[in-house]
């Protein structure tokens, strides 16, 4: 028996702990850029670009006047005021992970609770450029950390579901969410191998999802395409952060676990079908042709549509 | 201080039997040895997330309580005595609640003033002819007790509501057996850790007689920023029974039920950790949302257990205890073996003025006040504090106890200076259902101040693992 407060919790859990990894690749691609000479960067790859991708824009304008490299790390590091900030992500993560310790085993728990430990000290002295990529490359080892200690530890029922569920519907969020901030980097022009600038911004792009070695698996192009940069991101059945793998996730694994645990189908899990199915069939040519934007727009609004069916159909408060 | 009560050393210098091992064993170790122990605990206690929540500090919201790695000992014979105090005790306190929500005979005997109960506070017009299951209302009680001499206890107070602490009880003895195997390989320690089991047995004996099969529990909380949610999710981790807050349960055709992610399940008691005021916004604080709309009535109707009863809190107020030794022989027909602290009422005009004569003397308590907030302990307290304090006592005497300053024993502790002794209480935890249960020991609160009296966790408080030797 599982409360519905205890599986709301859970699938946050794993949501915001997704996202606090999601947002440190982020401020590392960006804090990269940062470090290249101007000819190398285009104009939109300032931080306020960066914003744009994690989404915090508004909250940014209500505090800061300028997008400098200070106010930026710091807004998405530890701003509390942030929801979305790392140290945010991670609280609200561990708060939820916290109210439902008895859901969790001690492996778990502990990951959770040492990371936020840790984390609830550091203070903006403490990231300094020096220190910055060292920070996250710990927050996504704490997060990876997470995850494993879920894998290794935890029963496989309707509560590991719940969380994996959590997991993967914030993953498509990013992906496609970053896919947006940078359509128009991967819209086709013409033929040419591309200029500097736009073969930094597809390396920067597939950077962010952790992608850029496994693109050269995947394609084995000498130079990027963005064709192919597009399809690997959304429908490459083999890379674990494209919208078509996540989706396969959600709807082939953990909703469908619960249902058959339940043995009930919800409007959640025809939803998660549909939107399986619909990239299961889809080419990046028709794709293009209707327009990415619009095709990445109507992809958000369903997976946001997902959260709310599920938490209706399982009783999340 | 030096007359106090030394629980290791005779005041010759010699060591109490119970103390003889860990007294050699004491003098083996090394100051760097036990801080290095102590960094060792305190990892341990921080990475497990065993802190408790601090009222009224915005930094470090969430802290440890200082733990001290030498343990309390008692001797057999000592705890079997104090056993029999806490049994005795306890079932006064019970047959008490069930009096006076019935005839009230105690008071028709004139044991009781009726005023002292009709215009408390913490008696429940709305429980008047509640029969709760086995007619037992405080089914966990806290009693705090402290020992002035080898074998003279005294009870401090009472705690009849939703006692707390049991967690620390537990988790000091875990960090004890894994921090010093050696030290139970030498004692015979008692064990405690079957507490949860016990808990979990008395929940299930109290379920309403309407509840058929399997009883099921809950554990009710107000949420993660309670001081202490640590204990509620410990507990019911360690009874296998659901932590739920006031938003997962649901009245409906007259029983109560818990949102599931499936269809509702059935829930017949409930181990609330919320106070009495908060428990139904229906019936109690309209303005609560940590309670369930609808729950006193379904508990008025016997289809729930509430545990411990509202209105139970009418056995712990600080007035009604100076009536103990009275309430004890009165159901009992015994002498308490434990002994009350002389109390001064200061509704009493007479008492208020003795009080206010002999302030420096004396520890001055809200009549409902806990933790250690709002008192004044006369003999440590500065000039312009007693003022103060002169000045809130004229205004709502009736609102203040007032207790003369007891010699309490200690303990040696490990402080910065090195082994010193320091002031302890005692809260052994008693569980009443189908019978009562009571953990050997219970949970020992140390001064960590020299001299201090005040061995609250919220005023800097620490805790000891209690030991009781086995014959």
């Amino acid at each position: 028996m599982l409360l519905g407060r205890t599986a709301a919790s859970l699938f946050w859990m794993a949501r915001y702990m997704e996202r606090a990894e999601n947002m440190a690749r982020l401020i590392e691609v960006s804090y990269r850029i940062s470090l290249m000479p101007k000819p190398f960067r285009a104009h939109q790859d300032d931080w306020s670009s960066t914003l744009r991708s994690a989404h915090c824009e508004a909250t940014f304008a209500d505090k800061y006047d300028t997008a400098s490299q200070a106010n930026v790390i710091q807004h998405l590091v530890l701003d509390r005021e942030n929801p979305s900030s790392i140290r945010s992500s991670m609280e609200t993560a561990r708060n939820n992970g916290r109210a439902v310790r008895t859901a969790l085993s001690r492996d778990v728990w502990e990951s959770l609770n040492a990371t936020w430990n840790e984390l609830s000290s550091i203070r903006m002295s403490q990231l300094s450029s020096d220190k910055l990529p060292g920070f996250l490359d710990w927050i996504k080892q704490r997060s990876m950390l997470f995850r494993g200690a879920m894998l290794g530890t935890a029963l496989r029922q309707d509560s590991f579901h719940f969380c994996q569920a959590g997991t993967f519907i914030e993953r498509a969020d990013n992906t496609a969410r970053i896919l947006d901030v940078k359509y128009h980097i991967l819209l086709p022009r013409g033929s040419g191998p591309g200029s500097s600038v736009d073969r930094q911004q597809w390396a920067s792009l597939l950077r962010s999802v952790s992608a850029h070695r496994a693109y050269r698996w995947a394609y084995r192009d000498a130079s990027y395409k963005p064709w192919n940069v597009a399809q690997f991101l959304i429908l490459n059945p083999a890379m674990p952060r494209s919208l078509l793998f996540c989706c396969d996730w959600i709807s082939n694994k953990a909703l469908r676990e619960i249902e058959k645990e339940y043995d009930l189908t919800l409007p959640c899990h025809e939803t998660a079908t549909d939107m399986e199915t619909l990239l299961k069939t889809a080419n990046m040519e028709k794709i293009f042709q209707d327009g990415l934007h619009e095709f990445l727009s109507d992809f958000i609004a369903r997976n946001n549509r997902l959260t709310s069916e599920i938490a209706a159909a399982y009783n999340f408060p | 201080m030096g007359d106090n009560f030394n629980e290791m050393l005779e005041a010759d210098g010699s060591v109490r039997p119970p103390y003889a091992l860990l007294h050699k064993w004491l003098e083996t170790q090394t100051p760097t040895d036990l801080r290095a122990k102590i960094r060792e605990a305190e990892s341990i206690f921080r990475r497990l997330g065993i802190t408790f929540a601090v009222y009224g500090s915005e930094e470090a919201s969430e802290r440890l309580i200082p733990f001290d790695i030498i343990p309390r000992i008692f001797a057999a014979s000592e705890w079997r005595r104090l056993e029999a105090g806490i049994a005795q005790r306890v079932g006064a306190l019970n047959a008490f609640i069930d009096d006076i929500y019935h005839r009230q005979e105690i008071v028709r005997a004139g044991k009781v003033p009726g005023d002292l109960i009709a215009q408390n506070e913490a008696y429940l017009p709305q429980m008047a002819g509640h029969s709760p299951a086995r007619s037992v209302y405080s089914h966990i009680i806290g009693t705090d007790i402290v020992r002035v001499g080898a074998n003279e206890f005294y009870v401090l107070e009472d705690n009849c509501r939703t006692p707390s602490g049991v967690s620390y009880m537990l988790e000091d003895r875990e960090a004890m057996m894994f921090l010093f195997p050696d030290l139970f390989a030498k004692h015979r320690v008692a064990p405690i850790e079957h507490y949860p089991e016990l808990l979990r047995e008395t929940l299930d004996s109290v379920a309403p007689p309407q509840c058929d099969g399997e009883p099921t529990c809950v554990v009710l909380t107000p949420g993660i920023y309670n001081s202490a949610f640590f204990e509620h999710a410990f507990l019911a981790d360690e009874m296998g029974v659901q932590l739920v807050t006031g938003d997962d349960l649901f009245v409906q055709d007259g029983w109560l039920y818990m949102r599931t992610t499936q269809s509702p399940v059935r829930v017949d008691v409930v181990y609330r950790r919320i106070d009495d005021d908060y428990l139904d916004p229906l019936t109690f604080n309209p303005a609560s949302t940590l309670g369930v709309p609808g729950i006193f009535d379904i508990y008025r109707a016997g289809r729930v257990t509430i545990v411990n009863a509202p209105g139970a809190g009418i056995a712990d107020d600080k007035a009604v205890y100076s009536f103990m030794p009275d309430i004890v022989e009165f159901y009992t027909g015994e002498k308490p073996i434990l002994n009350n602290v002389p109390t001064w009422r200061c509704s009493d005009s007479d008492s208020l003025a003795y009080v206010l004569d002999h302030l420096e003397e004396l520890v001055v308590k809200e009549v409902h006040g806990s933790g250690g907030y709002g008192m004044l302990v006369g003999p440590t307290a500065s000039k312009k504090e007693v003022a103060t304090f002169r000045q809130i006592l004229k205004k709502r005497p009736g609102n203040y106890i007032a207790q003369p300053t007891l010699a309490l024993s200690s303990c040696p502790t490990f402080v910065k200076s090195g082994v010193a002794p320091r002031h302890v209480d005692l809260r052994p935890f008693a569980l009443t259902g189908d019978r009562l249960r009571i953990t050997p020991g219970g949970f020992t609160r140390v001064a960590m101040k020299q001299g201090s009296l005040v061995v609250n966790s919220s005023q800097g408080g620490g805790t000891k693992d209690t030991w009781v030797l086995e014959d």
